[in-house]
């Protein structure tokens, strides 16, 4: 059993200008010991889906539906104590942007050990000791524990607070955007370090970012998202290597790669629906050149593909036909235009 | 024949706003954001300018937009020192240099209607007889940054587009006034993986058909071996190398560049790769070591280094490289260093 | 679309992006999300009409003497039919006096305030944009303009310039510009800095076009603000200033009525009639310009609203 199971999760915020639909039925596990990339564009719903499974949503948010299952425990049953058993203790967050969020007149060290006291309810030696020894699993000098957060880089101080995650000895930690702001070196170094905790502790890492490259490089499961939906699962090597669903084939050749001679790139045209009034079919059918007359009107489920990958698509089967025709038919919409929503009529060359 | 733009041991300072304590010391801490940059870039070329946050590349590119005056150095533009222009011939030379912006939301008057951002270059530089004939042409701009049809944008204002859209209508004001030389400072990094190949591309081809020639600033080198023929590494405000792209990217000389390459993280998760391991100090742009800026997190670092600013000069594949590795990057009053070396 | 039916809709895309048409909509957007602002907008709208009519519809002549049929002056009566609101204590009309007050106050208000939106946005222009000695110099002015003590210079100065309702204008200006000058300044210091006035710069602007085509519409609304605010503190100096006697003893204004009451002991005679119409008027008037610039406050602020 995975440690983690989310199933058809969804998250609505409540704004002036009505319901936002920020996570809309996400399906995705978590296996032991496994790191899980979840990628996707800005605005696409991972920060809410990762707040949403440790409990932190703002307030103006609601879970509306969905089941999140860890080990065994339905965590949106839970409340009081009982979920403060789970939160921090067994599934800890490192939120986006955390290391600006640091308080600049406390000491790190203050810091960590006071977070210790609140979330574990350690006492203060306690707490000061495994301080002592969670800088040392990340890679800084103890004597760190003593400088405010000026004094330390932007990579030291985004260990900082991977090691305030790693506090209580969670078995799950979410990681969002935890190298965003970082330059590559420093970038690289904090991702090993990630990936050296993960493998030593025996963790289980869900890795939020816009990045794929960051997951490839770091991730042993991918989860692709688009517009509060995951469109895509499986093993990082299979779907990199052959992605079933177009948005993953449209974003293979989106960007350059540093260490091949890139052909010429192509854009995924026009841009993610409005979730707060998000369309009745495929929410990637204005931008995909393969939709369908079906994709406009109805909705694809995450479903088992070949080679235990999910893939949200109705035409997933023909996947490798697909594959083979994506850059030219992706390139085709770059010089049209995305497609207006037309339900009902098949979009201009939809069909093969 | 000459070059179109000479950059010449371009020197930045920017006074650090010190304490009270320092401000009675009497001491002046400035921050060295360019300290010594040299590049030449000729007509139709395309120069990148790669390098951490910080390394002084947008400033850079601000001194030589004349945003900023150079503390030391200088810059030639057509043979002409662009420091000495005034009147008429600043106004051609800022006809002629355009830059793009890092920001796409924020490089529109959020108060002017698109219409009314792409006629400015027009009424500045009075192009166009007529108001109609100047229409007629922020619509053929629009048209080749591929928004159409253009009139339905002539209308909206910069909060309605979205962040493609935006940097591209910014790059269609860049190219209203037929500049020759275009600088462009990170300009996709605000914009979504998925619709920067489209920003990316619009510009390749425009520096292709308009024979521009281009900078492009970013962190990025993969974004910059995908648009640029030349790569210029910086590191704490000087360029420590300098190249035809695929070498520089291929085979980098300069222990930094090195780093850089290998840390860049690969999005086909089967390639092989083989990270060079660097110290995460931070460099100070205000405490600049008397040797190499890059002693401190040298995995290669030989005592020579720490005393002595290696020079940036050709070793080999028109690579140019300051690094003490390269004996010809060693100035030759180095010969028996130690006591007579020139304090930097 | 062709270039002929381009042509054709040209005047439409080019009347679309005037900057000052734009303020007046950004004024509408006020007053129709808000509807202190939106009274405040009324207010002056009959200020106005009242201003402009007062000549035709002002019963009487506001400084003459009026007489009853007997021939006597006709002093201090109560409000009656004849004298809406009864006469001053020389036989004057005080209804026709409040009505033509409003000349005064729409003038004084006004002017002052045009005035001092024009002069605190040009040196808050100037001294943002230009930081070194020009900011230099005009900040110390600013810090020495409010170092004075308003009221008390005001007076000094319309007493030394000789008591007219247009040194009274002009002695609000130059002592008001101050709060507007620095609000503008810090404003522009950080629109400086935008990417959009570099572009200006990049594509050739002058400094002046920077200046005044791309980053004046942006402070404009803040101007606004504190012009709204300005034409309160006008009316209501202007009044304190005709109250203490230091007025322009011939134009009728509010101030100089509460005056002439006060000097009549009107008070004693409980003549509310004489009084509260022109304090009323001021009160409003006054209170029209801070419910502006508080509509204008959060539209610009919206953060304070939400708190
Ligand atoms: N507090 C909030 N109130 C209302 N809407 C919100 C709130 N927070 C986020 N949203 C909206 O919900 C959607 C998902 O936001 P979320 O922050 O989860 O995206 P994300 O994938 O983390 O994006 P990013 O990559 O930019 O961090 C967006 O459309 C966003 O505008
Ligand atoms: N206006 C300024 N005043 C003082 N210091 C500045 C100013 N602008 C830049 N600096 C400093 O100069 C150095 C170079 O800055 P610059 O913006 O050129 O770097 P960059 O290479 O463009 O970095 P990034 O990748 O983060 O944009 C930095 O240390 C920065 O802090
Ligand atoms: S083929 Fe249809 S279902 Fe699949 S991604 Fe495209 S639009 Fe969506
Ligand atoms: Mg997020
Ligand atoms: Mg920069």
């Amino acid at each position: 059993m995975s440690l983690l199971e989310i199933d058809t999760l969804a998250v609505q915020y409540h704004t002036l200008h009505g319901a936002v639909q920020a996570v809309r039925g996400v399906t995705l596990s978590i296996e032991r010991g496994r790191a899980v990339g979840l990628v996707g564009e800005s605005g696409c719903g991972k920060t809410t889906l990762a707040r949403a499974l440790i409990g932190v949503l703002p307030r103006n948010a609601a879970i509306t539906g969905g089941r999140v299952r860890f080990d065994g425990a339905d965590l949106l049953q839970l409340s009081g104590d009982a979920l403060n058993n789970y939160r921090w203790r067994r599934i800890a967050m490192v939120p986006q942007a955390a290391m600006d969020s640091l308080d600049p007149v406390y000491r790190v060290g203050d810091q960590l050990v006071e977070t210790m006291r609140l979330r574990g309810g350690l006492t203060s030696p306690q707490a000061r000791e495994r301080a002592e020894r969670l800088f040392a699993l990340i890679g800084l000098e103890p004597g760190r524990l003593r400088l405010y957060p000026h004094e330390l880089s932007g990579g030291m101080k985004q260990r900082v607070v991977i090691a305030m995650a790693l506090a209580l000895d969670p078995q799950l930690v979410i990681a969002d955007e935890p190298v965003t702001a970082l330059d590559v070196i420093v970038q690289h170094q904090v991702l090993r370090t990630l990936r050296e905790l993960q493998e030593t502790l025996q963790l289980s890492l869900l890795l939020i970012t816009h990045d794929i490259s960051v997951v490839a490089d770091l991730c042993d499961d991918v989860a692709v998202m688009y517009a509060g939906r995951i469109v895509e699962a499986g093993s990082v090597r299979e779907v990199f290597a052959a992605p079933h669903h177009p948005y993953t084939m449209g974003l293979r050749n989106a960007f350059p790669s540093l260490r091949a001679r890139s052909a010429r790139l192509v854009p995924i045209e026009g841009y993610p629906p409005d979730l707060a009034s998000p369309p009745a079919g495929c929410a990637f059918a204005p931008r995909c050149p393969f939709a369908i007359e079906r994709c406009w009107h109805d909705d694809p489920a995450l479903l088992p593909t070949t080679g235990g990958r999910l893939a949200a698509c109705h035409r997933a089967a023909e996947a490798d036909a697909l594959r083979t025709q994506a850059p030219q038919a992706f390139a085709r919409l770059e010089t049209t235009g995305p497609q207006s929503v037309r339900p009902g009529a098949p979009p201009a060359g939809g069909t093969l | 024949m000459s070059h179109l733009l000479e950059v010449t041991d371009l020197r930045k300072e920017y006074p650090l706003q010190s304490g009270l304590l320092s401000a009675v010391m009497g001491s002046r801490r400035v921050v060295h954001a360019v300290n010594g940059v040299s590049f030449v870039l000729d007509e139709g070329g395309s120069l990148g300018l790669a390098g951490e946050s910080g390394c002084g590349k947008t400033t850079t590119a601000k001194l030589i937009l004349r945003l900023l005056h150079p503390t030391a150095g200088s810059i030639r533009f057509a043979g002409r020192d662009v420091a000495a222009l005034d009147g008429s011939d600043l106004l051609s030379y800022r006809r002629q240099v355009q830059f793009i912006f890092q920001n796409p939301y924020e490089a529109l008057n959020p108060r002017f209607t698109i219409l009314r951002s792409l006629l400015e270059p027009l009424i500045i530089h009075e192009i166009g007889q007529s108001i109609a004939e100047r229409v007629e042409r922020v619509a053929g701009a629009l048209d080749r940054v591929h928004l159409n049809p253009p009139e339905t944008f002539f209308l909206k204002y910069p909060h309605q587009l979205s962040g493609g859209q935006l940097q591209r209508v910014v790059i269609a004001r860049a190219l209203l006034v037929d500049p020759v030389l275009l600088v462009a400072d990170e300009p996709v990094s605000m914009l979504d993986v998925s619709i920067r190949a489209g920003v990316l591309n619009l510009m390749r081809e425009l520096s292709r058909e308009r024979k521009l020639t281009t900078i492009y600033i970013s962190h990025d080198l993969a974004l910059i071996r995908y648009m640029c023929s030349v790569t210029a590494v910086m590191y704490l405000g000087t360029i420590c190398e300098i190249g035809p792209t695929e070498e520089v990217i291929e085979h980098p000389r300069h222990p930094y560049t090195q780093a850089l390459v290998s840390a860049v993280p690969d999005p086909d998760p089967t390639r092989p790769r083989r990270p060079v391991e660097i110290a995460d100090t931070v460099p100070t742009p205000f405490q600049l070591p008397a040797g190499c800026p890059f002693a401190d997190r040298c995995p290669q670092v030989m005592e020579v280094c720490r005393h002595l600013r290696p020079l940036l000069l050709p070793v080999d594949a028109g690579v140019r490289v300051a690094c003490h590795l390269y004996p010809d990057s060693t100035p030759r009053t180095a010969e028996g260093y130690g006591a007579k070396m020139e304090p930097h | 679309m062709s270039s002929s039916e381009r042509a054709a809709a040209l005047p439409q895309w080019t009347r679309a992006t005037s900057t000052w048409r734009d303020a007046l909509l950004v004024t509408w957007a006020v007053a129709r999300r808000d509807r202190f602002a939106l009274a405040g907008l009324v207010i002056y709208g009959v200020l106005l009409v009242v201003a402009l009519a007062a000549p035709v519809v002002a019963p009487y002549n506001p400084q003459d003497l009026n007489y009853r049929p007997d021939g006597e002056v006709a002093a201090n009566e109560v409000p009656s039919l004849p004298h809406w609101l009864g006469t001053t204590n020389l036989g004057r009309d005080i209804f026709s006096q409040v009505l033509f007050g409003a000349r005064a106050a729409l003038v004084v208000g006004f002017v002052a305030a045009f005035g001092v939106v024009v002069l605190g946005t040009l040196v808050g222009l100037f001294a943002g944009y230009y930081s070194g000695w020009v900011d230099m110099l005009l900040m110390r002015l600013a810090d020495v303009a409010f170092g004075i003590p308003f009221l008390p210079m005001a007076i000094v100065l319309v007493a030394f310039l000789g008591p007219s309702i247009w040194n009274t204008v002009l002695v609000m200006v130059l002592l008001l510009w101050r709060d507007t000058g620095r609000v503008i300044r810090a404003q522009v210091l950080s629109l400086r800095t935008r990417s959009y006035v570099e572009a200006a710069r990049v594509l050739g602007a002058s400094h002046l076009r920077t200046m005044f085509v791309h980053i004046a519409p942006n402070v404009l609304p803040l101007s606004f603000l504190y012009g709204s605010l300005a034409v309160g503190w006008a009316i209501l100096t202007e009044a304190t200033i005709s109250f203490l006697g230091f007025g322009d003893p011939n134009v009728i204004s509010w101030g100089f009525m509460l005056q002439d009451a006060y000097n009549s002991q009107a008070m004693a005679r409980h003549a509310f009639y004489w009084f509260v119409p022109p304090g009323l008027c001021i009160m409003l008037a006054v209170m029209a310009g801070f419910f502006i610039g508080r509509g204008y406050e959060e539209l610009l602020f919206p953060r304070l609203r939400r708190r």
